[in-house]
C-alpha cells in the first residue's frame, strides 16, 4: 500500500513527507513503547502510535521504519517534528483512534508484521 | 601503509545521564557513520538498535557514560560503559518486563523492561558486568547473519 493510500484511508493530514507519498508500505505495527518498536519493528514498517515524543521518531530511524502515523488527533512535540524533518521521516496525523486506524488499514489489505516462520517471502524482513 | 581493518572505524560517544533532550543522538550518529561502510543491512540494523537501547539505559539510569564502537574485521563491537547505580541482580534485570525506569523515562515511552533482552537478541556475543554504586558495562559483538536466523526465530516465541 502506498503512503498516499494510507493517508486517504485514515483521512490523515500529511504533516511531513509530501514528496514521499508514493513510498510503498509493506506492513504496519502499532505501539506506544519505544522498546516494542525496536523489538518487533521491521524495515519499511509503518508505525501507528499515540506517543508524541522525539523518542518515537528516533526509534523509527533506528529500526528503519517508513513513516509514522500519530493517532487520535495527537500532535507530536516540536522536538519530535524537528527530528522527523531532519531525518526525512514522513509524519501523518489522523483523528481516528489507534484501534480504528489499524482496522481501517487492515481492512484495506495492509498486514501486520509477520513472524518469520509464517512468512512466505522474505519481502518484509 | 594500508589501514588495518580496525582502523576503518572506531569511535566513542559520551552520554549524559538524564540527558533526555539529547537522547538518541549518539545512536543516530553511529547509524550515519556505519552506513558509510556498506555493511550488510541486517547487521547495521541490529547494531544500531542495540546501541540505541544501550544509550537509553545510560540516559535513564546512569550519571554518565559512553558508547564505543569499533569495526574489527567483519565484526562490530559495541561497548557501553557507565558510571551509575549499577545493577544489584543482573539475572533479574535481564528478565523481560523488569524495569526500574523513572516516570520521566516512562513518559517518553521507555521502561518496558525489554532493553537488555533486545540487546542480547540483536548481538551475537553479549556480556554484562555490573557493580552496585559503581556502574555497568555491556559488551556486544555483532557479525553478519544469514537471513532468517536468531533474531527472527526468537520473534516467533514472543
Amino acid at each position: 500500500m502506498r503512503l498516499s493510500e494510507v493517508a486517504e484511508a485514515l483521512e490523515a493530514e500529511v504533516l511531513l513527507g509530501d514528496g514521499l507519498l508514493e513510498t510503498e508500505v509493506a506492513a504496519a505495527g502499532a505501539a506506544d513503547m519505544v522498546s516494542d518498536v525496536l523489538f518487533f519493528g521491521r524495515p519499511g514498517m509503518l508505525l501507528l502510535t499515540g506517543l508524541t515524543k522525539a523518542s518515537v521518531v528516533r526509534a523509527a530511524q533506528v529500526a528503519d521504519l517508513s513513516a509514522i502515523v500519530f493517532v487520535r488527533g495527537k500532535r507530536p512535540d516540536e522536538e519530535a517534528v524537528e527530528l522527523a524533518r531532519d531525518l526525512g521521516i514522513p509524519v501523518l496525523l489522523t483523528s481516528h483512534s489507534l484501534y480504528d486506524s489499524c482496522g481501517r488499514l487492515y481492512a484495506r489489505g495492509l498486514p501486520g508484521v509477520i513472524p518469520a516462520r509464517q512468512r512466505e517471502s522474505p519481502g518484509i524482513q | 601503509m594500508e589501514p588495518t581493518p580496525t582502523d576503518r572505524f572506531a569511535n566513542r560517544y559520551p552520554i549524559l545521564g538524564g540527558g533526555f533532550f539529547l537522547a538518541g543522538r549518539a545512536s543516530g550518529e553511529v547509524k550515519r557513520r556505519l552506513s558509510e561502510l556498506s555493511l550488510p543491512k541486517e547487521l547495521l540494523r541490529r547494531v544500531v538498535i542495540a546501541t540505541y537501547e544501550a544509550e537509553m539505559n545510560i540516559v535513564i539510569h546512569a550519571v554518565s557514560g559512553e558508547v564505543a564502537i569499533s569495526v574489527e574485521g567483519d565484526a562490530i563491537r559495541v561497548v557501553a560503559k557507565d558510571r551509575g547505580p549499577g545493577i544489584a541482580d543482573v539475572q533479574e534485570a535481564m528478565k523481560l518486563g523488569f524495569s526500574t525506569a523513572s516516570e520521566k523515562a516512562r513518559s517518553l515511552g521507555f521502561g518496558a523492561g525489554m532493553g537488555l533482552t533486545n540487546m542480547q537478541r540483536c548481538a551475537d556475543e553479549f556480556r554484562i558486568a555490573s557493580e552496585v554504586d559503581r556502574g555497568t558495562c555491556v559488551e556486544m559483538t555483532f557479525r553478519p547473519r544469514p537471513v532468517d536466523s536468531k533474531e527472527e526465530q526468537q520473534d516467533d516465541g514472543n
